[in-house]
């Protein structure tokens, strides 16, 4: 008998246990938990893409906002205008976010560190305003933004937001697979080889423009697929939701899950959206506790100092420790 | 019993029993429960104030044993502003503190992004604090009421009154990008009617903007005459100083939201304010001509028991307490304590005068008319005061 | 002509600010190799300082000069205490630590000082110069600004506490070898970053008008005018901050669509000028050895 290889093993029981999980916490969740949940799964699949870029192939973005944003314009303007079925946008909308980010590699290999912050800092910046420009408004919905309805129940008596919970919840457990087989694939270690020594890879013989940005494109279009779905939990789109800080939130969620991982993704995003939630409880204890943010940003700051890789490396770490 | 009343009977029975047209959600015989979102950090902050003074409202009415025997668990959220944000605090308010009705959130884009989700809840939505004009169609949004006079309206009133009033009129309009700066600049220009070509410059802003120097620079260089400003407190301020500073002295229209004395007048300078045209529906807290009057008494005992440390000359303590005494009025009057029958009593209120609002506009709604303050008047600025001429503008008649 | 003037000289007095800003974004990145995300709020809090202390001083200039001391101080500690713990940690965790400081301190001048807008006279006098095509303020501020830039640049160069900044910077291992407490001068580096931010936050409140935003667009400026002059030349980061002051308003005037998408072309142009001279204008290729 052919015995699984130990790797493939892991990954299909990971696979089955998140699916299981999912499908397990759709039966406790209230609607609005469901569709918490959807956010930060939405944030999840966003930081995802993040990670592979920034944790794995070394290149640096605080514009997955522009992508972010891009990915629920395409799925809201296919369903306000072309009346497609939610779900059938998603792939459109990642086609478009690929592109996008291919292209924007471009420019990306000429700059480094720093100045590609910059780059990607200045698209994040720029996003909100040319959703506005007076040109697009017909497709755009100009500074109001578009409207739209939830995709309906996939089936007979699931509630709305339980229906769209499980469908992120199944993307994003497929989009992690993908994203463990590609990074643990040649084309991963490539990826990984020019995080580590650019120079050294090339002259392995590894196309670094090609790679560079190729992972660009499927980083941008995971955070198109995020921004897709996020627009389909909140129902709808508008441009000043997109800003800046959508990027820098990314950012946070990312290194706080653990930004060289792939589970730190969805830890990232629960954290963005539960710990603000928890921050807020917080504050509203008593009226001496400064307002939410000010918790949150000590919080931030106490992460860093005692879970320095990140909740993902902080419980790889506790779980090393406790088997040796 | 005949059998027509037989059916009335039991047709009234079945009314009564029927959950779904008797919804009292959050609401008991010794309490109720009330949601509100307010901008308490991000861009628009400084609109918390409204927040702060509907919160202590709130206590205080506590203390003197609530509404008709019911305290009031009066719930504000942080939305930051953004959007996304408003729909999830908005759905905890509704779905887990399972609220009565959410009151004075905040924002024309925030509220835009809860308006289906409450109108489908069939959760009442009152008194938004925004001045878009989206928030009055009971056909449409039956669970969703305005306040303030609407933006367009006022844009409206200022285009009539250049019409009137100046000669030969080349207008600049400086605009916040965003569903508020348009409504107001559509409003406008309707007014205008075939006129439009009197616009010779119209610039907008971001909210992030550091400055608005270089549009008044454009503006000045366009040789405008009338000069329509519309953007929040801060930009005002700059602009009012701007125009000042280069020796720019347009007929100065400045939009009802930036017309504090304290927050916008004041820091953009006194002298430089002079002769600045607004229209108004509230009392100015710095303007000494209501000092005397009942209603700022009033507003200024409240503010001495229960916010004693907060900047007066804000007019946002004043709106707060404003919308914080309509709904105070609006419950106390309602006999039907369930969703709908709340929604009914604020659809049903003739000629209520909120104290800190000019004599003689007052609130008026009914099942076809969700606008509560339709009324502005204008007034001009002497360097002290605002100074209101011309009749009261009723934009319902 | 007039107008063109008039927009290069506003450009100029804003863009005197962001220089500051970027000065003092250069200063710490040049002591410690990283990009404070945190400078644009802590110089707000500083002017909010500045500003209580004018309430209770009813001097302006006094609550400057006390307000710039109470901010260096505080730069230090900031560093001693918060920033410390993460020195040797991976860069992204400092960036972290950073947002977290600029949403803690955001928000605590919103909750201390409220949240209207508020008023900080200027340091220079009212009337000083009678012209329409410029503000004695904004003079005031690009004067001042290139002041401190003066200053910053005789501190490096000529006194020995700066020299030993630059070699803690330049080559942390040497200059502990020769003696200089490199720890100390990151967080002197601290200080005098948060000093300048300080000035900078007190000259641009007279502008924008005090409230806890002030910073947060005047920072995305900062940030952009120092990479654009380099992010090691302190020169560089003025004269970057003054451009991008400049190129926003001619681009809001002279470019079509400018006046939607201003700031959009302003960045642009930035980025295209970054892919021809990755350095920035004035800053030098640093060159690492693999």
């Amino acid at each position: 008998m052919n015995r699984p290889n130990p790797i493939t093993r892991k990954l299909a029981v990971s696979f089955a246990m998140l699916v299981f999980v999912g499908i397990a916490l759709m039966f406790v969740a209230s609607e609005y938990t469901a569709y918490q949940v959807t956010t930060a799964l939405a944030y999840g699949i966003a930081i995802l893409g993040l990670n592979i870029l920034t944790g794995y192939n070394g290149q640096f973005s605080i514009g997955h906002s522009a992508f972010f944003a891009a990915g629920a314009y395409v799925s809201a303007i296919l369903i306000t205008f072309a009346g497609w079925h939610p779900y059938a946008t998603l792939p459109i909308a990642a086609a478009v976010t690929f592109s996008m980010g291919f292209l924007f590699g471009f420019p990306a290999l000429r700059l480094e560190g720093l100045y590609l912050a910059l780059a990607t800092f200045a698209l994040a910046v720029a996003t909100p305003q040319i959703l506005k420009v007076d040109a697009l408004e017909h497709w755009t919905g100009g500074v109001q933004g578009l409207f739209f309805d939830k995709p309906d129940p996939i089936f007979a008596g699931l509630s709305v937001d339980h229906s769209l919970y499980l469908v992120t919840w199944l993307v994003f457990v497929v989009l992690m697979v993908g994203a463990w087989m590609l990074l643990h694939s040649r084309s991963g270690r490539a990826i990984m080889a020019i995080r580590d020594n650019p120079i050294a890879a090339s002259t392995m013989g590894i196309n670094l423009a090609l790679y560079k940005t190729t992972t660009f494109g499927i980083s941008a279009m995971l955070a198109g697929v995020g921004g897709a779905f996020f627009a389909l939990a909140n129902s709808f789109v508008s441009p000043d939701t997109f800003n800046f800080f959508i990027a820098v939130y990314l950012l946070v969620g990312s290194v706080v899950g653990g930004i060289v991982s792939i589970p730190g993704a969805l830890l990232g995003g629960l954290f963005y959206v539960f710990g603000q939630e928890y921050a807020e409880e917080f504050s509203n204890l008593s009226e001496m506790i400064p307002p939410p943010w000010v918790t949150f940003g000590v919080l931030l700051i106490l992460m860093m100092y005692f879970a320095p890789f990140g909740i993902w490396g902080a419980i790889e770490r506790g779980w090393a420790r406790l088997k040796r | 019993m005949s059998i027509k009343r037989f059916l009335l009977a039991t047709g009234i029975a079945a009314l009564t029993f029927n959950p779904a047209l008797a919804d009292t959600t959050g609401i008991t015989d010794t309490s109720i429960k009330i949601g509100n979102t307010n901008p308490y950090s991000g861009p628009a902050s400084a609109y918390s104030a409204i927040g702060k003074t509907i919160t202590a409202y709130m206590k205080m009415l506590n203390r003197q044993g609530g509404i008709n025997g019911r305290t009031i668990e009066f719930i504000s959220l942080d939305d930051g502003y953004s959007p996304p944000r408003t729909v999830q605090q908005a759905r905890k308010l509704v779905e887990q503190e399972k609220v009565a009705f959410l009151f004075q959130t905040l924002g024309t884009p925030t509220n835009s992004a809860i308006h289906k989700y409450m109108n489908q809840k069939k959760t009442p939505h009152l008194f938004v604090a925004t001045g878009a004009s989206k928030w009055g169609q009971p056909k449409k949004f039956p669970w969703t009421m305005g306040f303030q006079p609407t933006y367009d309206v006022e844009g409206e009133i200022y285009a009539k009154f250049v019409l009137e009033n100046v000669k030969d009129p080349k207008i600049a309009i400086l605009f916040q990008n965003d569903d508020y700066g348009k409504d107001y600049r559509d409003g406008f220009l309707r007014g205008l009617g075939d006129k439009k070509d009197l616009v010779i410059s119209m610039l907008p802003y971001e909210v992030t903007d550091p400055t608005v120097d270089s549009q008044i620079l454009a503006m000045k260089d366009s040789g405008a005459n009338v000069f329509f400003n519309i953007t929040i407190p801060k930009f005002a301020a700059q602009a009012i100083r701007k125009s000042c500073e280069i020796g720019w002295k347009p007929l100065h229209l400045l939009n009802n939201v930036s017309s504090s004395v304290g927050s916008v007048l004041k820091p953009a300078g006194l002298d430089c304010s002079k002769e600045i045209i607004t229209a108004q529906y509230q009392r100015d807290p710095t303007d000494p001509q209501w000092k005397d009057t009942a209603g700022y008494k009033e507003w200024s005992a409240f503010m001495d028991a229960e916010l004693p440390d907060a900047d007066r000359s804000d007019i946002n303590y004043a709106y707060g307490y404003n919308a914080s005494k309509l709904l105070h009025h609006t419950l106390q009057n309602c006999k039907d304590m369930t969703r709908k029958g709340i929604m009914g009593c604020a659809a049903n209120i003739q000629g209520l005068q909120l104290p800190m609002v000019l004599p003689g506009i007052t609130v008026n709604t009914s099942a076809t008319d969700f606008y509560p303050i339709q009324a502005e008047q204008l007034s001009k600025f002497d360097g002290q005061k605002w100074v209101l001429f011309g009749n009261i503008i009723d934009a319902s008649k | 002509m007039d107008l063109f003037l008039q927009l290069t000289l506003a450009g100029l007095a804003i863009g005197s600010v962001y220089a500051c800003v970027a000065l003092a974004v250069v200063m710490i990145y040049q002591a410690t190799d990283h990009f404070n995300f945190a400078q644009g709020e802590m110089a707000m809090f500083s002017t909010f300082v500045a500003w209580a202390l004018y309430q209770v001083t009813g001097s302006i200039w006094l609550s400057f000069l006390i307000a710039v001391a109470l901010s260096f101080i505080a730069g230090i500690i900031i560093e001693r205490v918060i920033v410390k713990p993460v020195e040797n940690a991976p860069i992204f965790n400092q960036i972290i630590v950073f947002i977290g400081l600029l949403m803690i301190f955001n928000n605590l001048a919103g909750w201390f000082w409220e949240h209207t807008t508020k008023t900080l006279p200027s340091l220079f006098p009212k009337h000083g110069i009678d012209s329409t095509l410029i503000s004695t303020h904004n003079l005031g501020v690009i004067l001042f600004t290139l002041l401190i830039l003066g200053v910053t640049f005789c501190f490096f160069k000529f006194t020995k506490v700066g020299l030993a900044m630059r070699a803690a910077a330049a080559n942390p291992d040497s200059a502990r070898l020769v003696g200089v407490s490199v720890g100390w001068m990151l967080a002197l580096g601290w200080g005098l970053a948060s000093a300048i931010g300080a000035v900078g936050g007190v000259l641009v409140a007279p502008i924008v008008f005090l409230e806890p935003n002030m910073m947060s667009g005047v920072l995305l400026y900062g940030f952009a005018g120092a990479l654009l002059g380099g992010v090691n030349s302190p020169g560089g980061a003025v004269a970057g901050g003054l451009m991008v002051g400049v190129l926003e308003n001619w681009a809001r005037q002279y470019v079509p669509g400018g006046s939607e998408l201003g700031l959009t072309f302003a960045l642009i142009l930035i980025v295209g000028v970054l892919m021809f001279k990755p350095a920035g204008l004035f800053g030098r290729v640093i060159i690492k050895r693999v």
